[in-house]
């Protein structure tokens, strides 16, 4: 069990999304995560200020040795404009893995639905990597997976190349992608914001087949996304939800900082 | 004459006390405020963050019951009206989430669990209280925790009725341990003899929750 502290060591660094950028560390005494844990990270000052932030896991457990996280950089953020400046063999304090509500893996049984809002949709990809590594027998299972991403633009969207390198593997897997700001050109898919109607579309399907839901994102639109899902059949107890961030009014002298 | 103890170092002088993780982040600095008011690794949140496990339920007040049981006298029912006659008592308190953020200052009004406690006979033997809810959550505090003043069933925050999102339209007060045990939706009270861990107890979360020890996860 992840019990203290631990140094983790940033092994690579990459940009996945404007704004967005995977950090992957190394870490002693990793132990395998479940597919929607999180770690926590903090951080010290020089004059012993800490600050401490959980950040969920976009990698899959079967990937060993390591934590990836998806880290959106907050304007006025305390720790993610940190975390964004830092170099490969830089070190970071952590702990985890931590969460016992927001998991899924292939044990679990039912269709798999996700709805990801932004950088909601990073411990969404640690499930869907999980399920990818089992490939062969989710598909003799004959179990579905449906992904439901909303982002800005397509500069925001998160392992847009590698969901779709999924969605053509995977004869069980639809991506749904829509645009709320602007859609690539020639884009043919939806063009607005999450509401009942593209709900009932992408899910209404699978809504009576007691499928595992998950809805990961800025709190207004995990709030908007969850009730429609509610009103489109689905049962409550079956939708979990991870909310990063508050209500969206800025109040005092900085910008909230999200839990992500 | 010298003796034994002249000559041996002692090993308390060499020893250098390193914490096994005790790093240092150059060039990090705090942006929050500080404030004594803050519990470790928490930061200073000014607006009202949402964060439940599942969709928010929606509870009319006109089908609202707050049910007690459990070691008491008297099983108690009480509908929205019913309980809103109740004498009531206006707090100001700091609220704490395990996620972080905390929030100084939030203005409540309830029912004290005194009341509650007074109004059904809880037997002496109780040492719990369960709080459950709406959704099926629930949350287990030991009995000190929720008398002389430390707990409320709260209905209404910053002098409006409490929105859905946070729980409305009542919720379990309980702003000195992290604001998990604060169950939203709160729909029954049992007072048990024995200890219940509620939902993100069994979860991974700690059994107590005091922030100001940093009782986040059952293994702090």
């Amino acid at each position: 069990m992840a019990k203290g502290w631990r140094i983790a060591t940033l092994e690579e660094a990459s940009m996945v999304a404007k704004g967005i950028k995977s950090l992957t560390f190394s870490l002693p005494d990793w132990e395998p995560s479940v597919p929607g844990q999180h770690y926590d990270i903090r951080l010290t000052a020089e004059d012993g200020y800490q600050a401490e932030r959980s950040y969920s896991v976009a990698s899959a457990p079967e990937r060993k040795g390591v934590v990836e996280f998806g880290i959106e950089l907050l304007e006025n953020g305390e720790v993610s404009p940190y975390l964004f400046s830092l170099k490969p063999g830089d070190q970071v304090e952590m702990r985890g893995p931590i969460g016992g509500s927001f998991i899924w893996n292939t044990d679990m049984p039912g269709p798999l639905c996700l709805v990801g809002g932004g950088s909601g949709m990073v411990p969404l990809m640690a499930m869907l990597r999980h399920r990818q590594e089992h490939l062969a027998d989710e598909i003799k299972k004959g179990r579905h997976a449906v992904f439901l991403a909303s982002v800005k633009d397509q500069d925001h969207l998160l392992y847009y190349d590698e969901l779709r390198a999924i969605s053509a593997a995977d004869p069980n897997f639809t991506l749904v992608i829509t645009f709320t700001q602007s859609a690539p050109p020639n884009w043919d898919g939806f063009r607005r914001r999450i509401d009942h109607a593209m709900l009932q579309n992408v899910f209404g399907g699978i809504a009576g087949d007691m499928p595992m839901v998950y809805v990961c994102g800025p709190t207004p639109f995990a709030e908007n996304a969850a009730s429609n899902l509610v009103e489109v059949g689905f049962n409550p107890h079956a939708i979990r939800i991870e909310r990063f961030g508050g209500g969206g009014t800025v109040v005092g002298p900085e910008i909230k900082e999200e839990r992500s | 004459m010298s003796s034994m103890l002249d000559i041996v170092p002692d090993p308390r002088d060499t020893m250098i006390e390193t914490p096994a993780t005790m790093l240092i982040n150059k060039g990090f600095q705090r942006k929050r405020e500080t404030d004594d008011r803050l519990p470790p690794g928490q930061y200073r949140e000014y607006d009202f963050p949402v964060l439940s496990l599942g969709p928010t339920p929606k509870v009319g007040t006109a089908e609202w019951k707050l049910d007690v049981d459990g070691l008491v006298a008297k099983k108690l029912s009480w509908t929205w009206d019913e309980f809103n006659a109740l004498p009531q008592e206006n707090v100001v308190k700091d609220i704490h989430c395990v996620t972080k953020w905390s929030k100084f200052d939030t203005a409540w009004s309830g029912v004290s669990i005194d009341t509650i406690i007074e109004l059904a006979g809880v037997d002496e033997s109780a040492t719990h209280l369960i709080a459950y809810s709406y959704d099926g959550y629930s949350t287990n505090l030991p009995i000190e925790d929720v008398r002389n003043g430390k707990a409320m069933v709260a209905l209404r925050y910053d002098n409006a009725a409490i929105e859905a999102e946070h729980g409305g339209p009542a919720r379990l007060l309980v702003p000195h341990l992290y604001f998990w045990k604060s169950a939203k939706w709160v729909n029954r009270l049992s007072f048990t003899d024995h200890d219940d861990p509620g939902f993100w107890e069994i979860r991974g979360y700690h059994n107590y929750g005091d922030p100001w020890k940093e009782q986040r996860y059952s293994f702090d």
